[in-house]
């Protein structure tokens, strides 16, 4: 089986997310840097999914030349082959990300074949735009969903999958939906999908030795700008501790009164 | 916040190991009206011992760090919040070996049980640990993890239930603000935070990694850095879990690696201070909203571990598998000298600094610094180094700071020589005859800022006049030559100059400046003009604070002459007691005088060919000052030796000194002299004498009478100290007697000489037995050395009164091995009566 899952280079923030004075974007200043989670999500059922059924891994990011980092992150947790493509910028529209990558892909594909799956993350943890992996499918001629928490593919690692039907669950109010897609598919997938595995020691060591493919791409800039950063408002929550005790307990009944819930 | 107070005795920046500590030991000293800040979240307000690794390894070569470890050990213990886990050092090389055998001696000296292991008997205790790889361990059953967090919480619940401590959580400093108080100097007035202002007597600074940016908003300094220690926590794996314990397993110390692997339930943690040194300036750091996990757990940089990894692999196979859960950059201090910064800051008064303290000491230094602010100085332990009074300027920059942590960071679990010199901001304070002692090849030894030749290549041809050689073993011959043999004995036979340039020199004026020069020596200092006095200066409880001479040069005038590792803490003493209504005025002219020794059965005769002065012993009698002609350069005369032999301290402007000693060698070429180095001035020369050392023999645990500098007649005035000392005097004989004692045969088990280098080596009795006092203190090597005119290896300690007659023997242990040594004398093992220095 073949997969793809394509990644993204996120700041990992704490409770405050400061911005660049100039508001493009976010002050890296004291962060790390980490994989979207849901994409982790992704890599993982993309691992989980060779080990069943066999096969390979291959991840690509587009982000600075840092993003090499998280493509031997996922080299750590067990993916095989790495694409990244290097953009001087911080960060590039939907549009433009889904054309280099649609590309790339293409590109991929023409030597080692067409992948069986290709999974995103359902959007990605900074920017948000929710576009990306729809963009891709569509430029690929290929189907696609998004919101996934399940995977299941048939069959085992002698099964041939190249026209295999790829079985995916999305979580609705009260229940969920299943789809069933003919592969080559497209699938965006949200966190809690699986519980990603840590890198061990060993897997850290061997992901040093993975080979990192460069694929430099220029793509048109899309439509859409980014004017400007904003910091909201902070939201300050404040505990207020009413008493310890049996002397508490006018004060939690006054509370419960404000909050209608006794009367 | 309308609860926020506006004023407070004491307020305590800092709610982490030690400032929780701090506000508990104020608290049961009697202290109220405290008020305990903290800009992050109760229990873990986001400092460093929140992430801390929470183990304390007992054992230290150095006596502070031992025995404040011990005391901080005990308070954990006392909590109950400890579990001795015992621990392992193991070793990969023979290097390491060795320094084992350093740890077996170092735990003798305080009373831990330790032992040798071999790899066999280390897998016993770690069965997971690969024996191939190791060539023996070092095992401390009393190595103990403990709860930092919990014992904070402990006691600042103390002092809130005590005392009615206010603690203030979630609450940022944004200022400190000074006022001038009494006499015109610098105090600390409030705190200003985000939550008020809240007035107060006394600040501390127990701010950990933050601590010198809080000093600095005062306008003060506490010399550290905020420094990146990596830990990854590694697991779950079955034999770690199957404990069902936080730590059922030894802590293994890969010594050689500069890692640890300590168990956590079921998970090992995994440290290194292997990594390149990271450092950080404090406003790197996250604020804690900013911060992903906390702002002392900073992002963790996976390329600088990896090594470390491999390393951790190797030695315990079953990490490789294992999942890393959680890695960080964790933050912790770093000082230029290693030690931490306890005391009252030097800019501003009643401004105390708590810092640099890591879990493993908290409670027993925030014990210091409780004890210090009440009784004027620390009872449980003497603290010389780690008082933060002990930084010069140059020492307290960022440039200085930096350039020290990133050199000593991969040191922290390093093989670290007694005499290890730094390699970096070397000749920050240099004599004027610098130049020359480079074309002399002097090895300059670096005491604290000020390079002092320790010994001069150029006297090379004196190793074969005296048939000298190196020493057998490279640990005993590091950092030493036998050419200082050869300056000794040269001394001893013709005569040497000895540059003490880096004397620290006061003057204090005024109409008060004898009163008040009184006060400070336990010595009567008001003699006539022209005469020294060689004076300890007490603590309140009667220790000594400092050892240094005191010169009386005019009626209302006092030189302060003292030793260069105690300017700092000895200028501070002098500035924080003096009187503030102006009769008393300070001066450093440290920079305005050079001195130099000359000494040696020939210095007279050098000496008279260059000056008219009568230098016979009524013409310049021993401890006078005179002021004369030298070359035809004004000079003062002091006749002293701290090595035994007849001669004088020149004293001279800084800008004289070169002409002075080119006078000196020339004069003095056809009559034996030699430019001599520190190891005689401060080591061979003194030891035969039984000179006494501040900071070695010298220590606030001890009294004159122990030390056996106590004048017969305690003198009329007052002084700091008097009340405990003279309770001492009147209680009777001493205890225990600072003794010289001579190694009666130096062969080790193989066969080699092996010279003891006076650090904290256990003196023993015949049984091989500790020998230790009413109060707890141990007899040890305070300081060693040869003594080439005497031809025996030389030791002092204290020894308890019925052990310090000569003759006595006893026994030292040096590298884990016993030798024999005989109390040789409780003064001086050369010329006793001192004929030679009164010739």
């Amino acid at each position: 089986m073949r997969i793809l899952v394509c990644v993204k280079r996120v700041p990992a923030p704490g409770a405050r997310i400061n911005v660049t004075v100039d508001g493009q974007a976010v002050d890296a200043a004291h962060l790390g840097f980490t994989t979207s989670p849901h994409e982790e999500c992704a890599v993982e059922e993309a691992v989980r999914l060779t080990e069943i059924h066999g096969g390979q891994v291959t991840v690509m990011t587009l982000g600075p030349t840092e993003a090499e980092e998280q493509l031997r992150y996922a080299a750590s947790v067990g993916a095989h082959h790495f694409v990244l493509i290097p953009i001087d910028e911080v960060d590039w529209d939907p549009q433009r990300t889904a054309a280099a990558l649609s590309e790339a892909i293409a590109e991929v594909e023409i030597t080692d074949g067409a992948f069986d799956l290709i999974l995103f993350g359902n959007e990605s943890a900074d920017a948000g735009g929710f576009q990306v992996g729809v963009r891709v499918a569509n430029r690929l001629d290929r189907p696609v969903v998004n919101g996934i928490k399940g995977i299941e593919v048939g069959g085992d690692a002698s099964t041939d999958l190249s026209t295999g039907v790829v079985s995916a669950r999305r979580e609705i109010d009260g229940g969920f939906e299943v789809y069933e897609l003919p592969m080559p598919a497209v699938l965006g997938v949200k966190e809690g999908l699986n519980l990603p595995r840590y890198p061990t020691m060993k897997g850290r060591l061997a992901s040093k030795k993975a080979v990192i493919a460069t694929d430099q791409r220029t793509a048109d800039v899309g439509g859409q700008e980014r004017v400007r950063l904003h910091r909201p408002v902070e939201q300050i929550s404040e505990t207020v501790i009413l008493g310890t005790g049996a002397d508490a307990a006018p004060a939690v009944v006054d509370l419960l009164e404000e909050l209608g819930v006794l009367s | 916040m309308s609860d926020f107070p506006t004023r407070a005795n004491v307020v305590v920046i800092g709610a982490g190991i030690v400032g929780n500590c701090i506000v508990g030991h104020l608290a049961r000293l009697g202290w109220n009206d405290l008020v305990l800040l903290d800009k992050g979240p109760l229990p873990n307000p986001g400092g460093s011992t929140g992430h801390a690794s929470n183990f304390i390894f007992p054992v230290d070569h150095n006596k502070e760090m031992a025995l404040l470890g011990e005391q901080s050990a005990n308070q954990f213990r006392d909590m109950n919040m400890s579990v001795d886990s015992g621990g392992i050092e193991v070793a990969r090389t023979p290097e390491r070996m060795h320094e084992l055998t350093r740890r077996m001696t170092s735990a003798m000296a305080w009373g831990i049980e330790a032992h040798m292991l071999t790899p066999a008997e280390v897998k016993e205790l770690v069965p997971f640990i690969n024996a191939d790889v190791i060539l023996g361990g070092f095992y401390c059953p009393t190595v103990s993890v403990v709860d930092s967090l919990e014992t904070g919480t402990i006691m600042r619940r103390e002092a809130i239930e005590t005392v009615g401590c206010q603690v203030f959580a979630n609450t940022e400093v944004l200022d400190i603000e000074t006022a001038e108080g009494e006499g015109g100097i610098t105090t600390v007035k409030a705190v200003v935070t985000d939550k008020g202002t809240v007035e107060a007597n006394y600040v501390v600074v127990a701010c950990g990694v933050w601590s010198n940016r809080i000093a600095n908003m005062a306008g003060a300094t506490i010399p550290l850095v905020p420094t990146v220690h990596q830990m990854a926590d590694v697991g779950p794996m079955d034999v770690l879990a199957e404990t069902n314990n936080e730590i059922g397993y030894p802590i293994v110390r890969d010594m050689d690696t500069f890692c640890y692997e300590r168990q956590s339930s079921g998970s090992m943690e995994v440290g290194s201070y292997g990594h390149r040194p990271i450092l950080h300036h404090p406003d790197e750091i996250p604020s804690n909203a900013e911060a992903a996990l906390s702002p002392t757990e900073m992002p963790f940089t996976p390329d600088d571990f990896d090594d470390q990894m491999e390393s951790a692999i190797e030695l315990m196979d079953m990490l490789g598998d294992a999942e890393i859960k959680y890695a960080i950059n964790g933050l912790l201090s770093l000082t230029p000298d290693t030690m931490p910064c306890l005391g009252e800051t030097t800019e501003v008064r009643n401004l105390w600094s708590a810092a640099a303290v890591w879990v493993k000491e908290g409670p027993g230094m925030a014990q210091v610094v409780a004890e210090w602010m009440t009784h004027g100085y620390p009872r449980v332990i003497d603290v010389h180094g780690a008082d933060i009074s002990r930084f010069y300027d140059e020492e307290r920059t960022d440039e200085h700071i930096w350039s020290r942590a990133d050199e000593s960071f991969n040191k922290t679990y390093g093989i670290v020589h007694p005499a290890e010199q730094w390699e970096g901001r070397r000749n920050l304070a240099v004599g004027p005859y610098f130049s020359r002692q480079q074309d002399l090849e002097a090895m300059f030894f670096q005491a604290r800022t000020w390079e002092r030749p320790q010994w001069y290549g150029s006297n090379a041809d004196l190793v074969e006049r005296y048939d000298l050689s190196e020493r057998e073993v490279e640990w005993d011959n590091r950092w030493w030559s036998p050419i200082t043999t050869g300056e000794h004995l040269n001394m001893r036979e013709h005569c040497g100059v000895v540059d003490l340039s880096a004397f620290q020199i006061y003057e204090l004026t005024g109409p008060g400046a004898i009163e008040y020069a009184e006060r400070l020596a336990v010595n009567k200092v008001d003699v006539a003009v022209g005469r020294s006095v060689y004076t300890p200066w007490l603590t309140p409880d009667g220790g000594f604070h400092s050892d240094l001479t005191m010169m009386r040069l005019g009626e209302d005038s006092m030189r302060i002459v003292t030793g260069v590792f105690d300017g700092g803490r000895d200028e501070f003493w002098t500035r924080r007691h003096m009187p503030t209504d102006g009769s008393v005025t300070f001066a450093n002219i440290t920079r305005q005088l050079t001195t130099l020794g000359l000494w040696g059965p020939n210095a007279p005769a050098v000496l008279s060919e260059l000056t008219g002065q009568d230098l016979s012993q009524d013409g310049s009698p021993y401890g006078s000052i005179i002021d004369t002609e030298v070359a035809g350069l004004p000079v003062q005369l002091f006749r002293i030796s701290y090595v035994g032999d007849t001669g004088w301290e020149i004293y001279t402007a800084w800008d004289n000194g070169p002409a002075l000693w080119d006078a000196l060698m020339e004069t003095g070429a056809d009559l034996g002299i030699r430019p001599t180095g520190g190891g005689v001035y401060g080591s061979s020369g003194r030891l035969e004498k039984g000179y006494r050392l501040m900071g070695a023999e010298l220590e606030s645990e001890y009294n004159p009478l122990e030390a056996g500098l106590a004048r017969p007649k305690l003198k009329a005035a007052d002084f700091i100290g008097r009340e405990a000392y003279q309770a001492a005097r009147e209680a009777g004989d001493p205890e225990v007697l600072m003794c010289t004692l001579t190694v009666e045969n130096q062969t080790d088990g193989q066969g080699r000489d092996r010279h003891m280098m006076g650090g904290n080596e256990p003196i023993l009795d015949a049984d091989g037995h500790r020998i230790v006092d009413s109060h707890g203190r141990c007899s040890r090597v305070t300081s060693a050395g040869y003594g080439p005119s005497v031809a025996k290896h030389l030791l002092m300690s204290y020894l308890p009164r019925e052990l310090a007659v000569p003759g006595t023997d006893l026994q030292v242990m040096y590298m884990n091995e016993l030798y024999p040594v005989k109390v040789a004398s409780t003064g001086a093992v050369f010329d006793p009566d001192d004929n030679r220095m009164k010739a």
